[in-house]
Formats: structure tokens, sequence, C-alpha cells
């Protein structure tokens, strides 16, 4: 691994077994059904085409400790490497093509062998396959000779592309839905972007993305350069058109979205609770669907008049400040005995209160309360909203308001500074007068109280209240939802729940593959972004050794909120 | 070793911030602190020597409430401080700072001094989610503060809204000490002040903790290894070896003491 070629031709190997497997396991036959270009390219041939472009550009890259290398050997390590995949992927084909291997691995068909030939017959199609290997890693590696905004631009500008062609029938539905089938028609045709549409998405967000790149921070110094006064009143009229944007949503993406946004509102108010305790007070819940549970199932008990023994049948919101203080009790419950635990410790602890929590809720022991596995019915809806997804939206979304102000407020209070204080180094932080017993505490109720309402929500909006529901899954998709979208931000917890809900409960067709795609994106993330996508400034200052002037400001301060800076009131 | 303690200061001692009567601290059977008597008169500046291991950063650590004596005594202003928390102990009016600097390094510089004044402030949780008028107010004259003290430290403006971590290492120190003054102490425990300090940084800092000392009433007790630093600043040193009180006195008892230089300063401080 120490010369670059070996190590290029290394990477290619790799490159080829991600290659091997996506088409083994299916993606790619999968994807063949959707047109990236309506009738030219498929998402599903394009994949393979990714993976050389992304070995290429590793190949391409010099390790820290080696001297840079020239243009040609950058281009010849990522042709080398794009080569690798491309033989790998053509034995794939060739041997599909003649050895049925269907009777262990179904996804060896021939049809893949279609996909990956380009629909060109084995002779011309291995050219293609190998041939295509070699240009696009040397064009992957090419993106290391190009200028670093540039060459980012045009990545993310790809990968955005690809989406908004996958994204087709929605996209589509919201154009139609507000009559601007004008655009629908040029951007779209039969299930993917038409060439016109292609270019145009790819110029535009890769022209928006380097335009803000060079430009975006002398934008930030007039805005920051203008009188208070007119600032204060430019943020006002930004609130104002996105809350517009937002009271009118459901009606711009009509009926079926609609349902997708609400889901994702409750899963961003789960972030938002899960952020007080995880992302400001630093201590990690791998356990929080508990809470979530219990904000469900005390609203099921309170309203439903099939509750067991206890149904007092109060309406919705008669029930939810009940709810409310159940859960911050419940949260201090279970907060008080984990006090004294640090880091894994805590979050082993929590993670099994989560499970307990289920397992109670589903016991034969409760079940005279809880109705056991059965769960409990009819609970009602939260009139005078409908369980509609285009009524119930405004209740989710005036909480998730709600919950956004509060949490941006105390991140920058007293409160927050204590808990960001504490999350860094606890003993230093009592040592400063910082009483943190009592604000672990405070962060686990306040973050119950969030998770909860989020709960009671879950609850009225399904009609039902089932024990399952109430998996593991919860907690950790709360947690990684967090994390993608930037620890300790608010318009990351926005941004990580539309990506890790909203783009699954779209992408339905491809469901079986959800938890492998999950798990890259995670991985990728990690290694390239592990502050996520909009982080807070503090953040950011953790997990970057020197400073934070480095070339990811781009993203940086676009969510306008922060949790590390103190307040500066104007 | 009795026979050769100096208590000859004490005895005139009237004004005491800080008492700590037979403090003993066992871990396991280690005996860390035995029997230590210590006085830290009120306006002064007093110095904790010893060679290490002595167990210093233990005594320290009690006077903190990190850690809770075996037996023994400590009063603070008349009222003990045994048993107490940290957090509280910094109410009562004890400040400190850490031997090897503990910033918050990805907090700003403001930050870390706001965050010192968390228990001047009064602000609860719910009154910053509804941001109360008299929340607002306090968080402003915190911020003010804040500044102050930055400058009153010697650390520029601009500094204000950087990550404490990228300051240079002696800004950090001072960083720590405004952290520190932001609880408005009463007694200031500084652990090794001038820890890697350059000669010219090293002077700097002496004559801040010096004109820290007599423009905000304080007390100081350091723990120093810099001979040069103890016996300029400190009115009253004390001595601990092996866990024991060795020595007490003024800065020229100290250095005469022949136990003390056996034990400790060796012959430099004598020349």
């Amino acid at each position: 691994m120490s010369t670059p070629l070996p190590r290029a031709l290394m990477i290619g190997l790799f490159g080829g077994i991600a290659g091997l497997h996506v088409s083994l396991v299916g993606i790619v036959n999968t994807f063949q059904t959707r047109d990236l270009i309506a009738d030219i390219v498929t998402i599903g041939s394009v994949l393979p085409m990714l993976i050389a472009i992304m070995v290429g550009w590793l190949a391409g890259s010099t390790p820290k400790h080696l001297p840079p290398a020239s243009r040609s050997s950058t281009l010849l390590h990522g042709a080398a490497a794009g080569t690798v995949v491309g033989l790998i992927l053509a034995g794939l084909a060739l041997l599909v093509n003649s050895v049925n291997l269907t009777w262990i691995l179904v996804n060896a068909r021939p049809q893949l062998a279609e996909i990956l030939y380009f629909e060109q017959g084995p002779g011309l199609g291995s050219v293609i396959i190998i041939g295509g290997g070699l240009l696009l890693g040397a064009a992957g590696a090419g993106l290391h000779l190009l200028p670093a905004t540039i060459a980012r631009s045009v990545a993310i500008s790809g990968i955005v592309t690809i989406i908004a062609a996958l994204m087709e029938p929605f996209i589509g539905a919201v154009l139609r839905n507000v009559e601007l089938r004008a655009i629908e028609g040029f951007l779209y045709q039969s299930g993917g972007l038409t060439v016109q549409g292609f270019i145009l998405v790819f110029v535009l967000v890769a022209a928006g993305i380097y335009g803000w790149a060079k430009r975006g921070d002398r934008a930030k110094a007039r805005v920051a350069a203008m009188p208070p006064d007119r600032r204060r009143a430019g943020k006002l009229i930004a609130f104002a058109v996105l809350f517009g944007i937002l009271l009118l949503l459901p009606q711009i993406v009509g009926q079926r979205l609609s349902e997708v946004v609400g889901t994702v509102g409750i899963y961003v108010l789960l972030g938002l609770g899960l952020n007080i305790v995880v992302g400001f007070a630093g201590l990690l819940d791998l356990g929080y669907v508990a809470f979530y549970a219990v904000g469900a199932y005390t609203t099921a008990l309170l309203t439903s008049p099939a509750s067991p023994v206890f149904n007092p049948e109060l309406p919705f919101w008669a029930a939810l400040p009940f709810v409310i203080l159940a859960a911050a009790f419940i949260g201090l419950m279970v907060g008080a005995p984990v006090l004294r635990l640090r880091g894994d410790y805590l979050a082993i602890v929590t993670l099994g209160f989560g499970e307990i929590a289920r397992e109670i809720f589903k016991s034969a022991w409760a079940q005279p309360v809880t109705g056991g596995a059965q769960g409990i019915l009819s609970v009602p809806e939260p009139l005078p909203f409908t369980r509609d997804p285009q009524s119930i939206y405004y209740p989710i979304l005036f909480f998730c308001i709600i919950a956004a102000i509060a949490a941006t407020r105390l991140a920058a209070s007293r409160v927050g500074r204590a808990w960001n204080a504490m999350r860094e180094d606890e003993s230093v932080a009592e040592a400063t007068g910082i009483n943190t017993v009592k604000y672990k505490l405070l962060a686990f109720g306040l973050g119950a109280a969030f998770g909860c309402v989020s709960g009671a929500f879950f609850g009225t909006k399904i009609g039902v209240v089932f024990p399952d529901s109430f998996n593991i899954l919860v907690s950790i998709n709360a947690l990684a939802l967090i994390i993608l979208g930037g620890m300790g931000n608010i318009a990351g917890v926005v941004v990580g729940a539309l990506v890790l809900v909203g783009l699954p409960e779209l992408l339905r067709e491809f469901a079986e593959y959800r938890l492998l795609i999950y798990g890259v994106v995670l991985v990728v993330m990690m290694l390239l972004r592990p502050e996520g996508l909009l982080p807070s400034r503090s953040r950011r200052a953790e997990l970057h050794e020197v400073s934070d002037g480095d070339d990811d400001d781009m993203y940086a301060d676009e969510a306008g909120i922060d949790t590390g800076r103190p307040v500066v009131s104007s | 070793m009795t026979e050769t303690m100096e208590r000859a200061g004490s005895a005139q001692v009237v004004d005491a911030l800080l008492q700590a009567d037979k403090v003993t601290m066992k871990f396991g059977g280690l005996v860390a602190n035995r029997d230590v008597d210590f006085v830290i008169p009120r306006g002064s500046i007093v110095s904790l020597i010893g060679p290490n291991g002595a167990g210093k950063t233990t005594f320290f650590n009690q006077l903190t409430g990190m850690l809770e004596p075996t037996s023994g005594e400590i009063t603070f202003n008349g009222k003990s401080i045994v048993g107490r928390t940290p957090y509280e102990i910094v109410e009562m009016g004890i400040g400190r700072t850490f031997q090897n600097i503990r910033l918050f390094g990805a907090m700003t510089v403001l930050a870390n001094v706001m965050v010192g004044r968390h228990v001047r402030m009064k602000s609860s949780w719910w009154g910053s989610l509804l941001r109360l008028p008299a929340v607002r107010a306090e968080e402003e004259d915190t911020k003010r503060r804040a500044q102050e003290l930055l400058e009153r430290v010697g650390l520029p403006r601009r500094y204000e809204e950087d990550w404490a971590k990228n300051l240079p290492y002696g800004d950090q120190r001072r960083l720590e000490l405004a952290r520190a003054l932001a609880s408005e102490p009463k007694l200031l425990l500084l652990d090794e002040p001038t820890a890697g300090m350059n000669p010219g940084e090293t002077a700097q800092m002496t004559a801040l903790i010096k004109q820290l000392r007599d423009e905000l009433d304080l007390t100081v007790l350091l723990i120093e290894h810099d001979m040069k630093v103890v016996m300029g600043i400190s009115e009253r040193i004390t001595v601990l070896d092996h866990g024991e009180l060795l020595a007490e006195g003024r800065p020229d008892e100290i250095r005469a003491n022949p136990a003390v230089i056996e034990a400790y300063l060796g012959k430099q401080a004598t020349e």
C-alpha cells in the first residue's frame, strides 16, 4: 500500500468487490426500472459507473505522507483502478452469461449481464465495460486536478441530479399539482429526466454550489455589515416566506406526499428532543424510544374508548399536558439512576431501558392496562384536525416550530452553555460551578417531553398503539438522523430527518435495500464529514483539529442557527 | 519532623480566609496528606510547594471539593467546606485553574468566560425558554462582564469569537484565569500558573496575578515549582513533604530553613 500503483490496484479491487456486491444483491436490477435520462441511461447502469468514478477518485488521491503526484500519474492511477473495476464486472457479466448461477445467486441472471454490457452483446459490451472503467476511473482521479470548489460542485451536483431523477414520480406530481405542467414536461419523461432536464438540473445545482462557495462568504459579510434593524427585518422576511411555504406545503405536495411529510415531522420532533440529550448535553441515550412509547401509550390510555381499564376518554388536546408531565416524570426517573454513568456505560444502560419499556408494554402483566401485544385501538383524532395527512400536518408543524424555538433559545442561554461545558469536560464543568446532576436531569426531562409529544402524534396519526412500533430501530433512526444532519444543530435535525426518514419513505420500491444503503450512507458520512451535513459551529471545532477556517465552510452557517456561540442579541 | 517545623508565622495570623485543621487524606493504605494544618490569611498570596508526590495536588483537590478529606476540617470564610460538591464551593467563592490547561476547547473564548459566571447567574431554564426581559438583561450583563474580564487579563477583543483551543498557550492560561475570575471568587487557587512558560511570559503572569489580587481584593493560593515565582510573589509559603507539613513561614524564613533545603530546595535557593 506504500507505493501508489499497487495501492491504486488494491482500491480498484475493493471497488470491484463493491460492484459485485451491488450487482449480486440485485440493486442494479432493481434500479434498472428507473431512468436517469429517459430511454438513454438507467439508474441501474449508472451504479457501476459511480463505483468506477469513486474508485478513480480514491486512487488518484495522494496519501498524506507522500509528496504530491504529478498530473499524469494521478490520472494513470485513477485509470488503473477504474480498469480493475471494469475487468471484475466484465468477468461477472461473462460468468453470468455462460453459467447458470441463479440457483445460488438469484440475481445472477443474464439480464444483469445485459445491463452491465449496456445491451450491446458480450463482445462490444466487454469493451465498453473495461474501457468505461478506465475512462471513468481517470475522470474520478481528474477531479483532483480541478480546483477543489469546482470538483466539489460537480460531485455534489451529480448526486443531486441522480436523486432528482429518482424522485421523478414525486417532483412530477408536485409540479402537476401546482399547475406547472410545462416545467414537468421539460424536465421529466417516462420515469426519468429528459436530456435537457438532466443538463439543466446538473448545471444549475453545480453553479449554485460553486457560486455559494465563491461568493457566499461575501454575501454573509454583506449581511453582517448591515445595520442591525435591517438585518433583523431581513431575517423576519426570510422566516415569513419559509413559514408561508410550510403553511401551504400539504396543498402543494398533495395527499400522498403529505403523509411522508407528516412522518418526517414526527421524526423531526423526536430528533429535536434527542438532540437536547445527546447533542447539547452529550449524554448518549440509545433508549430514547422509551419516551416515544410512553407518549403514545399515555395518549392512548387517556383518550381511547378502547383503553382496557382506565378510559377517561379525554379529547386529545386535554390529554396532551398530562402526557408531557408523565413523560418528563419518566425522564427524570430514568435519568436519576444513570447520572453517575459516563459515555459508553450510559449508552448501554439506556439501551436496556428502551428494550425494557417495550417489553413492559407488551407483557401479560401489563396487559390489563396496555392491551399487551394487541395494543390499544381507536385512539381518537386531534380534533379539530383529522387523521387526514393534509390536516394532521398542521399540529405536527406547530409543535416542530415550538420545539425548534425552544431548542434554539435554550442552546443560546445559560442552560445551553452549561450543557455545552458539561459535554466537553464534565469534571471541569463541575469545578467551574455547574451542578451537573441538575443539568443532566434537565436534559433528560426536556428530551423526554419532546419525545413524548412526538409519540402522542404518532399514536393519534395512525389511531392504534402497538408495542412493536417502539423497537430499537426508532432510537437508532433518531440518533442517526441527528448525527447525519449535524449534532447540536436544529436545521441539521430537519435535514437529517428528510434524508433518513423522508427519502426511504419516498423510495419504497427500493425498500429491500433500505438498510444496506442506510449503512453505506452512514459509513461514508462518518469518513468524509463526521460533523454531519449542517453541523453547529462548536461541533465542527471539536472534530476539526487545527482551525475552523477550512473549505468545509461552504455549508456551515447556512443554517443560521448556532448552538456553540453565546447569544449576541442585537 | 515536628521539631523542625517553623510555626512562628501562624500565631500572628488574625484573619484567616481559609483554614485547614489536621486534614488527612488516605487512599486505601496510602496516606497522601497527614494532619496538615494550613492557613490562608485574607488578602494574601500564599504558595504551596514541595517535591513531586508530596501531596500538594491532593490537598488542592480537597479545597475544591474534588476530594473529601478522610478526616480533619476545612473552613472557608468561617464555613465548613468538607463534603460540599465542587460547584457549591465555587458558589461559596473559591475559583481555580488547572495545571494542564483545561478549557472548553470547542466553545468560544467569550463563552468560556460566560460559563465561568454560571454560579452568579439566576436565569432558569423556563426563563430562558420564554426569553424573559430579566433573562435577556442578565445575558447582556454577563457578556459585558466577560468582555471586561478578558480585557483585564490582557486578551484582545478580536479573540472573543475564536475557539478557545486555537489560542496560543500563554493566552489559554490567561483565559483560564478569566474563567475562574468570572465566578467572582474570594479565593483563587492557581495550579502551576506559569508551567510551560518562558521567562518573559512568566514575569508577565506573575505581575498579572499580583495586580489582580490588588484590584479585585483577592486572596491567592498557588502551587508552583518555579522558585523565582514563589519567592517573588508569595507573602507566605507552606512546604509539604511526604504528605506532611514540613514548614510554614515568610519566603526568607523558608529559604533559610535547613529542613526545606534538604527536602526540596537544594543549595541553589540559598545562594
